[in-house]
């Protein structure tokens, strides 16, 4: 069994279109945490596997900073796969066999869901800076609308890893009715002072980009590519180890086995990183990121145990939480908060630290350990009427 | 299920929230779930034994409980229960004192090395004793810290802990009478104990 999952057995979804649809309009706005009204909102999603007759089957998969709907499949090329294609699928953890399974792209984001390049309704001209900020919750309130567009009235479970665990998380503590099982991987319930430095020196690199233009970038024409490439850079040393990065790259260079003293990429780990800077320009917003890691660091469901000790004593939801060793953007610390939390307030709670070397990105990729204990925490998610009195209500 | 599990749970009050200590595959907390109506929680450091208890639905948090209980706060459950598995903790004591941080009663079973027959083997054959119930060989067994019923009562005593009768258990893992029951030291294979708090001389 737990090398079953080791690589690509289970099939692909095969190929699938990413979806659209206009969930709030002028007459039924989306109300922000801020008071805001955002109207309309267009979301990006995509599905697999088959909702049943009573609409009970469904799955939601809550993506992670950068991600967006396409989570499983393919559009043209098989090769090239959905960010989680290796999760979601026939005989894989998230079973499309028996699940109905839903991923869409955040509010605020840039890959087909309304965000800060969209187009502002009132002025004609992209939204940039004077979209309004928005919270996890309101993340969350988006990915709620689509459920009931779907005829979703309860989720078997929601998913997410990293920031897609705090939607979870969000989303449990708030609407516990909704949600059968919460699977948190690799998440927090907040951000570090360490966590928000980055983020902060990611959003300084963009907003110094001289093409920055205060977010009216769109509108002048040009990118703040310098900025956002910066930002990108350095996020992704927090989402790899000191030990993934040392087998991976070492000190080896470039081009031979002479260095050439110079300013240039010459160490392969540099060259690695321009990679990734520049993969994500072509496919990456400078205002979503700026807005999305704000909402990331304001959230703090427990930081207000007086308000969140009630949510938490309605809270049944059976979750399953789970963490990488080698991970040091969001540790085990981390969860382990959460499981405490969880647990004090009489939470089923299941936890796993897994050992990886591969970091936060660890979430990503086939760990069978990692693997087996979703499939089967989500085998008996939702699927008997006994789960949830399986931990006692 | 097996039948001391079924011993330990008649232990448990029907409705209590319980912490499983070394819960193993889940066996005690699905019964004490789903048909004695407590909320379960389970602590294993087995990578098998965790995904047992992940199959059958039982929430666990994968823990080595020598390292303490600190996913757990101070008096979060009603019951702890440790059932065969103090002889293979490295820290008995600390392990105690935890259960009894975070519950007001304790239930921990566990074989008795006192027991006539491995005092025999030893004495007559200088072997190692292997317990019937806890049947591997000396070189085999997590069984690190084995004690008796006298150590153990002694070992509660230390922590400043109380004990109700113990339940003494048969070969079949129900409970004995007779001899065992009256001599248990000596003659019970096994025992489970409610552990409580001492309450003070006052009280008492």
């Amino acid at each position: 069994m737990p090398d079953a999952l080791h690589t690509d057995v289970g099939g692909s979804v095969g190929p699938v279109t990413t979806q659209h649809v206009t969930l709030f309009d002028d007459v039924h706005p989306l109300e922000l945490e801020s008071g805001h009204r955002l109207a309309p909102v267009e979301v990006a999603y995509e599905t697999y596997g088959e909702l049943d007759a009573n609409g009970s089957n469904a799955v939601i998969i809550c993506h992670a900073l950068t991600g967006d709907a396409h989570a499983a499949g393919y559009h043209g090329d098989p090769l090239r796969a959905g960010w989680w294609d290796n999760f979601i699928g026939p005989g894989k953890p998230v079973d499309t066999r028996r699940l109905f399974v839903v991923c869409a792209n955040l509010l605020g984001g840039c890959m087909g869901t309304t965000g800060p390049s969209s187009i502002n309704p009132e002025t004609g001209e992209p939204y940039g800076l004077r979209f309004p900020l928005f919270t996890v919750g309101d993340l969350v309130e988006v990915h709620r609308a689509l459920m009931r567009h779907l005829g979703v009235t309860r989720l078997r479970a929601a998913i997410g890893g990293s920031l897609g665990g705090m939607q979870v998380l969000h989303w449990a503590m708030e609407f516990p009715d909704e949600l059968g099982a919460a699977v948190l991987v690799c998440a927090t319930s907040r951000l570090s002072a360490q966590n928000i430095a980055f983020s902060a020196v990611a959003r300084e690199a963009i907003m110094r980009d001289p093409n920055f233009h205060g977010g009216d970038y769109q509108r002048i024409g040009v990118r703040p590519d310098a900025g956002l490439g910066v930002a990108r850079m350095m996020a992704h040393i927090t989402y790899l180890s000191e030990e993934g990065m040392r087998e991976k790259f070492g000190r080896r260079l470039q081009n031979g086995t002479t260095p050439r003293f110079g300013f240039d990429v010459d160490f392969q780990v540099e060259s690695y990183l321009h990679h990734q800077g520049e993969v994500f320009l072509r496919r990456f917003d400078a205002n979503s990121y700026l807005y999305l890691t704000r909402a990331m660091d304001y959230f703090d469901p427990f930081g207000d145990m007086v308000a969140a000790g009630p949510k938490l004593e309605a809270l049944r939801t059976p979750f399953l939480v789970v963490s990488f060793d080698s991970d040091w953007r969001f540790d085990t610390a981390h969860s382990r908060e959460i499981v405490q939390v969880l647990a004090a307030h009489r939470v089923p709670v299941t936890f796993r630290e897994i050992t990886s070397p591969h970091g936060h990105d660890s979430f990503l990729l086939v760990i069978p350990e990692y693997h087996r204990t979703v499939a089967n925490f989500l085998r008996r998610a939702g699927a008997e009427p006994g789960f949830t009195d399986a931990a006692g209500i | 299920m097996r039948l001391d599990l079924g011993v330990i749970a008649d232990m448990v009050p029907a409705g209590s929230r319980v912490l499983d200590l070394g819960c193993g595959d889940g066996a005690l907390l699905e019964e004490l779930i789903r048909r004695r109506g407590c909320q379960g929680q389970g602590v294993e450091v087995s990578s098998e034994a965790f995904h047992a208890c992940v199959a059958r639905g039982i929430p666990v948090v994968a823990a080595d409980i020598d390292e303490g209980l600190p996913d757990f706060t101070d008096g979060s459950f009603d019951v702890v229960v440790l059932s065969h598995t103090l002889q293979a903790t490295r820290r008995p004591a600390l392990v105690l004192r935890e259960m009894m941080r975070v519950a007001d009663t304790g239930i921990v079973s566990f074989v008795n090395y006192g027991h006539i027959g491995l005092r025999l083997r030893l004495l007559t054959r200088g072997r190692m004793p292997v317990p019937r119930l806890a049947s591997k060989r000396w070189f085999e067994t997590a069984n690190i810290h084995p004690c008796s019923i006298l150590d153990f009562e002694s070992l509660v005593r230390g922590q400043g802990l109380v004990t109700d009768q113990p339940v003494i258990l048969a070969a079949d893992g129900g409970p004995a009478g007779g001899l065992a029951a009256r001599r248990p030291n000596a003659f019970a294979l096994a025992a489970a104990y409610v552990v409580r708090r001492d309450p003070g001389p006052g009280v008492r």
